[in-house]
Parts: C-alpha cells; structure tokens; sequence
C-alpha cells in the first residue's frame, strides 16, 4: 500500500521515503482511534524496508506536532468503568502504544520526526523513538506528566536516558518544563534547527540524502547504535500504572477536563 | 546590558509583532492573556520569541501568576 488517507493520521511512500502525516485537530492528541490507525500504519512499515529507506513523521498542524496522550479520553474511560477494568484497559492501551513505538524505534528505515511547534508528553516520546529530530525554531519539548502527579508512560524516560545526560533528563523530567529548540539541539536532543515552518523540507533533504546509502549497512548501523531499552520500557509502564491510580491523578485529570484552555497544566 | 524599561518596550513591541496588534494599544499593566486575547499555548509562542530575543531561557514555571507585561519583563530582565 503506497497510501492511506485515515481520519486522524496518511502516510504515503514515493521516492524511497515514507511520510506519516499527523492531522487530528486540534493537537494529534494520542487517543484511541490514532491509536488504531498507527497500528494499521505499523504493519505497512514492517513491509517497506525493501522500496523505502527513511520514515518521516510530521505534523500538519501549524500549532505543533502532538500535544501528547488524550487526557480527555483517559479521564473519560476511568470514569465509565470499575478500577479493574479501566486499570486493564489503562495498561492494554499502554502496550499496545509501546509496540507502535518500539516498531518505529527499531524500524530498519532511519526515521525522523520533523517537529514544529507543541511537541508534548506522547508527542514528545513519538518523537524519540525516532532516530533524528530536526525541529523548526517555534519547536518546545516538555514532559508535562509529573504535573498531573504522573511519569510519562509512553517510553520516554527509558528514551530521553537513552539520548542525553542524566542530568539534563532530571531538569526536563523534574520540573516538567518546556524547552526551546536551541536548547534542545544545544543538549543534543535535536540534530538540526529549521527556520520557522521548514522543518518538514529540512526533513525530506535529510531523508534524500540518506536514501544514497545501501539500506542493509545503514539497518546495521542503526541496530548497532540503538539500544532498546525492554526492561525499563516495561518499568515504567508499571510506575505509570501504579500513579494512575492515586486521587491526585484523577483530581489532575479532573481540572484538565473542566479547563478550556488548550495546555491548561501550564505553567 | 538594557534597562527594565527598555526590556519591557521590546517585549511590547515583540508581542505587537508577533500577535499583530497596533503597539500602541499595550501598556505595561496590561493583562496579556485578555488583552491579545491569547491561551496558554500562545503564550507558550510568545515565550519562544522573547527567548530568541533576548537570548535566554525563561522557564514556564518562572512565569506561574505572571499576566501583565510589566511582570514579564521583570522576569525576563533577571536572566539577562
């Protein structure tokens, strides 16, 4: 399949390079139909190492990449059900978006996220499963979750360690602060820094240049350089579980839902 | 290194720029939020450019109760 056009997210291949277009108003935020439709997306990826060499994710939401896990959704599933069970399908929904990930992780094509503007919580963790961010100067990265008295969930400390020093993870982590694109290529999380709206043409360059090496070395190299980390993956599934519970979770959760503000945890 | 007064006219005239709005119509005590008629995730673009202005970082955190351009500019003179 050369195309897709789905509700929340297309992707296409041409030239050797697969595109997933994020399109869910207002800020890709991760529910479940995307959910759905990335796994359609998954299946496809695992067939295209032999016509395409490089993926790029991409938004085409001016206001940003992806705001992050939809809140709204969750708080609504945890208000319909018993705790047993909206803590089952808390934790099903979970592995089911770290096999995404982690097949985009380990995705023998290079993967780049091109990143503008909000770029938040499970947008943030889409991005680092990528191999190469490159974001435009509006790009901001933040783990927001400790402000909802949660960790992310979605593999992104397991991630963030992974690609910088701890003590940059601890600042980003423990404060829960926004960072700006120069910051972020400055601690080299992003390899390279757009002007605004550009991104997304920096990426295809990129994607074509890379598209000049023989796949099965540039798949060798990357699965040389890129450690999966299972374990702490699984750790922090656990950790994220366990908080979900607690009242200021669902208190955190409460406030976020009643708010019409688009990022009302901020600052 | 410039002057508070002159750290808070850029940022009027940032804000201006960025929101296209007449510079005229800000004043210091203004409260951005209702007088550009902005949310949080515009706020988050206005940090951005006052960022690249003036070439610091500004946590979001610092700015917790902060709504006028007076106080943002308080903020942003800290760093420089």
């Amino acid at each position: 399949m050369n195309s897709f056009q789905g509700k929340h997210i297309s992707w296409t291949c041409a030239d050797a390079v697969v595109e997933l277009a994020l399109h869910r108003k207002p800020l890709n935020e991760l529910g479940a139909e995307t959910l759905v439709e990335m796994e359609q997306f998954i299946e496809v990826l695992a067939t295209a190492g032999d016509r395409a060499s490089a993926l790029v994710i991409h938004s085409t939401l001016k206001e940003g990449f992806c705001a992050g896990a939809d809140l709204r959704e969750l708080y609504s599933r945890i208000q319909q059900a018993k705790k047993s069970e909206w803590l089952a399908g808390e934790r099903a929904f979970l592995e089911r978006t770290h096999r995404v990930l982690n097949a985009i992780d380990t995705s023998p094509l290079t993967t780049i996220a091109a990143v503008q503007g909000v770029c938040f919580g499970g947008g943030f963790e889409l991005a680092l499963a990528c191999d190469l961010i490159i974001a435009d100067k509006t790009a901001r990265f933040c783990f927001p979750e400790l402000r909802l008295g949660l960790i992310p969930g979605f593999g992104g400390i397991p991630r963030l360690k992974r690609d910088l020093g701890n003590a940059v993870v601890r600042d980003i982590l423990l404060t829960g602060r926004s960072i700006n694109a120069a910051k972020a290529q400055t601690v080299g999380l992003v390899s390279q820094v757009a002007g605004e709206g550009e991104a997304l043409r920096l990426a295809r360059v990129t994607a074509a240049q890379i598209g000049k090496f023989d796949r099965s070395a540039s798949a060798a190299a990357k699965r040389f350089i890129k450690p999966i980390p299972h374990e702490e993956l699984q750790r922090e599934m656990d950790i994220f579980c366990e908080l979900l519970q607690s009242r200021v979770v669902q208190q955190a959760l409460r406030k976020f839902v009643e708010s019409t503000d688009a990022l009302p945890y901020l600052p | 290194m410039p002057t508070l007064d002159q750290t808070l006219d850029e940022i009027l005239k940032l804000a201006a720029e960025h929101f296209k709005v007449p510079r005229t119509g800000l004043s210091p005590d203004d409260d951005f939020f209702k007088k550009l008629g902005i949310n949080s995730l515009q706020a988050l673009e206005l940090l951005t450019r006052l960022e690249s202005h003036f070439r610091i970082e500004l946590p979001d955190y610092e700015l917790q109760g902060v709504s006028d351009f007076r106080t943002l500019a308080e903020r942003v003179q800290s760093r420089l």
